[in-house]
């Protein structure tokens, strides 16, 4: 929890020396507690004093970043319970799976797999973040070859060891040096070693409790050996994870309870990948930072980066779509031209009913700050003359031979304004409500 | 260091709903908790899919989900009796969309006809929807109500333009409501007073907040339903403690997820996984965040997230 400005003070050297710029102790305290000041900016503080308002001062869920470079993910951070609160801060890795009982090719296949997961949506990329490589051979040369795969074939791929061996952890972890690798599976009988290991390698450690009770008694014992820390309380079933992943929120944001300041780490894996991408829905809406998967389907994929992108979205942003002319499907020049406003609803559901119809259409969106067409008619932010001034600035007339635009039904009464100020264009209504468009543009088709 | 789990328990719960009549009959609601809590609270009944089932043959359906009923679709009865029989469908939700004025413009009174044929054939609880049309629906789902008199169905949908013919009608013949606006909790707050105002009772009241597909708007959904689910429990709204409505396979099958080939973009993988991924995704989402009744389409999709529910209970 953080600390007040007066606890604060009582940890500095109150010599009022004014080295940090402030008058005195106490006016730097204030400012530390506000956040608007760094303990750095005091030369004489003590170390302890320094440890103790680190403690206090860091985010209720401790951030970790795995792997370096262009791939590199934060994950943690995060500060509510309900996305309307607040924007979710790090979106969670999605990982994926792979056994060192593979082969080396069928691991390579999986590999590239991962490497070419990635789209484009919404002017994100979005891609599997990481490799879980598992030992489940048991044993430490298999976990080790795998490793040096991955290391070789995919330099940039953060990765998750998986293992519960010391020595197989070492081993599996050189390639990764310095990497910000995690090494997952401390348990209540290996976790110095681990720590240890994990340290060693600059890599996170990842807990593997079998409840929140030992996860908690786990990360108290382990932080003094290695700072960055991942949990798995043992929940696998769906039911299982929404209360662990719930309960370690709570604590974590609304008790402030330190030893379960951590990420979540989630395994979803399930023998049937309906059933997997499924339960994966779970812990992306509730609170995993990371999710190991079994499958890799491009399907899969898909959908579960468009929830994870769907959750993750700022919630406060206004909903709205920039203006422009779009294409749904690929209009030559006599395909119809369609206009609404830009509530970035409005457009989902016109352009939705747009693509419906297959009929290939241009589709212009006003700037209507963001209203839906009514509620923008009756605002003036959907206007005759901001059509028309729209229409002109776009240079569409250069791009099409029919010099037609469909207004949504609603604004019939716009038909005639419209036409006066756009010369040699002809305006006609469409329907009211954007269900009614497959219909229409058939009709015309 | 041990732990003590930060339950959370609210003074405020939502109604129980019940939809239908006999052995069938399905009960919504009735929890303490937000969707699947029952850790930490009363959460007594699981969320219930319907399949959705039309007046008309599914001609503006993706193909993958018209063949799954081809041979049934022709007739809303036979159709009907598919789902429940061979599907294992726990409700009915039948959708007048042949009484639109663009498909076909089917009269009121043969719409009746069609509900009163579908409610004798099948023994679940039937949803009645209109083709959301708000003129037509106010006509449609007046004779719709009538022809549903004693079978307990939930009719839908009320919204601001026409809620007053069909709150009238479901009063009248005993039915159990849907309200719907425009993901908005204020609007829909206000829609669900006026209803209440016309002499309603809160409690045979079912709230749908405007589904939206994966990609296409569902944090809008989500969110929504996340704060009327949260002002029911916390602040004990009783205006928004009605069960919530996802009508889900509606918005789904019709985006270019569920629909483009995979040879156009192969990126995206196997249009049959990801057409029944995108409806499970959406509809599982939407149950976290707080839907008690989605009304779905392809067969595969509700058995996933029927598998889903079975987890989160077990
Ligand atoms: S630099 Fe440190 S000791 Fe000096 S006034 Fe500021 S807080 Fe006090």
């Amino acid at each position: 929890m953080a600390l007040t400005g007066v606890e604060i003070f009582k940890l500095l050297p109150k010599t009022n020396c004014k080295k940090c710029g402030q008058p005195t102790c106490l006016a730097f305290a204030m400012k530390l507690a506000q956040r608007q000041a760094s303990i750095d900016q005091c030369p004489d503080v003590s170390e302890e004093a320094k440890q103790k308002l680190g403690e206090a001062s860091a985010p209720p869920i401790r951030p970790i970043t795995l792997g370096t470079g262009a791939r590199a993910v934060k994950i943690g951070e995060e500060t509510v319970l309900f996305r309307h609160e607040k924007k979710f801060v790090n979106p969670c890795a999605i990982s994926v799976k792979i056994s060192d009982n593979l082969s080396q090719a069928d691991a390579g296949k999986v590999i590239a797999g991962i490497m070419e997961s990635e789209i484009d949506r919404v002017g994100q990329k979005l891609r599997v973040d990481a490799a879980f490589l598992s030992n489940d051979s048991g044993d430490a040369s298999k976990l080790a070859a795998l490793a040096s795969l991955v290391a070789s074939k995919a330099p940039e791929l953060p990765v998750i060891i998986s293992t519960t061996s010391p020595d197989a952890a070492e081993a599996a972890l050189k390639p990764f040096a310095g990497k910000n690798a995690v090494l997952y599976g401390a348990n209540k009988d290996n976790l110095e070693a681990m720590a240890q290991k994990a340290k060693d390698a600059k890599a996170a450690l990842a807990i593997a409790a079998s409840s929140l009770d030992e996860a908690a008694e786990l990360t108290e014992k382990a932080k003094a050996i290695v700072p960055d820390l991942i949990m798995d309380s043992g929940a696998r079933k769906a039911g299982e994870m929404l209360r662990d992943n719930t309960y370690v929120r709570r604590a974590a944001i609304k008790k402030g309870f330190k030893p379960l300041g951590y990420p979540v780490i989630n395994f979803v894996g399930r023998g049937d990948s309906m059933l997997e991408t499924v339960v994966a829905v779970l812990s992306v809406t509730k609170y995993a930072s990371i999710i190991v998967l079994d499958h890799l389907e491009k399907w899969q994929s898909l959908a579960l980066f468009s929830l994870r992108q769907n959750i993750y979205t700022d919630p406060q942003v206004p909903m709205q779509v920039q203006q422009n002319i779009y294409k749904v499907g690929d209009p030559g020049p006599k395909a119809p031209f369609l206009i609404t406003t830009n509530f970035s609803l409005t457009y989902f559901i016109v352009s939705g009913e747009v693509e419906n119809s297959k009929v290939p259409c241009r589709l212009a969106v006003l700037d209507s700050e963001g209203l839906s067409v009514l509620t923008a008619w009756a605002a003036g932010k959907f206007t005759a003359s901001k059509i028309a001034q729209f229409i002109k600035e776009s240079g569409i007339e250069a791009e099409i031979e029919n010099k037609e635009l469909i207004i949504p039904g609603y604004v019939a009464i716009l038909s005639g304004a419209i036409e006066d100020k756009l010369e040699g264009w002809k305006i006609t209504v469409g329907p009211r409500e954007a269900n009614g468009l497959p219909a229409f543009l058939k009709s015309r088709a | 260091m041990s732990f003590a789990p930060p339950k959370e328990t609210w003074s405020g719960k939502t109604f129980e709903i019940t939809i239908g009549n006999g052995a069938k009959a399905v009960k919504i609601g009735g929890e303490n908790v937000f969707s699947f809590h029952g850790f930490e609270g009363n959460y007594p009944n699981r969320p219930v899919i319907a399949y959705e089932v039309q007046d008309i043959p599914p001609d503006d359906w993706p193909q993958m989900v018209k063949d799954v009923y081809a041979g049934v679709s022709a007739d809303p009865v036979t159709w009907a009796k598919h789902c429940v029989e061979k599907l294992g469908a726990k409700a009915i939700a039948l959708r007048l969309a042949g009484t639109h004025p663009d498909k076909g413009d089917i009269s009121a009174d043969q719409a009746a006809e069609t509900v009163k044929k579908v409610s004798s054939a099948v023994d679940v609880p039937l949803i009645i929807l209109g083709s959301n049309h708000a003129e037509k629906d106010s006509v449609v789902l007046v004779k719709a109500a009538e022809a549903a008199k004693g079978t307990n169905a939930l009719l839908g949908k009320a919204q601001e333009a026409n809620y007053k013919t069909i709150v009238a009608a479901a009063l009248a013949n005993d039915l159990k409501l849907i309200a719907m606006s425009e993901l908005d909790i204020n609007l829909s707050k206000q829609l669900n007073i006026l209803i209440t105002q016309m002499g309603f009772d809160k409690e045979r009241l079912v709230t749908d907040p405007m589904s939206s597909a994966l990609s296409y708007g569902l944090e809008y959904t989500y969110s929504v339903m996340e704060r009327i689910k949260l002002a029911a429990l916390a602040q004990n709204d009783a205006v928004l403690q009605g069960p919530m409505l996802a009508d889900v396979g509606m918005y789904v099958w019709k985006v270019k997820e569920t629909q483009a080939l995979e040879a156009d973009l192969p990126q995206w993988g196997n249009l049959k996984d990801r057409g029944v991924a995108w409806e499970a995704v959406t509809t599982t989402s939407l149950l976290v965040a707080g839907t008690n009744l989605a009304i779905m389409r392809h067969p595969d999709a509700v058995a996933a997230v029927e598998k889903f529910i079975a987890e989160m209970e077990g």
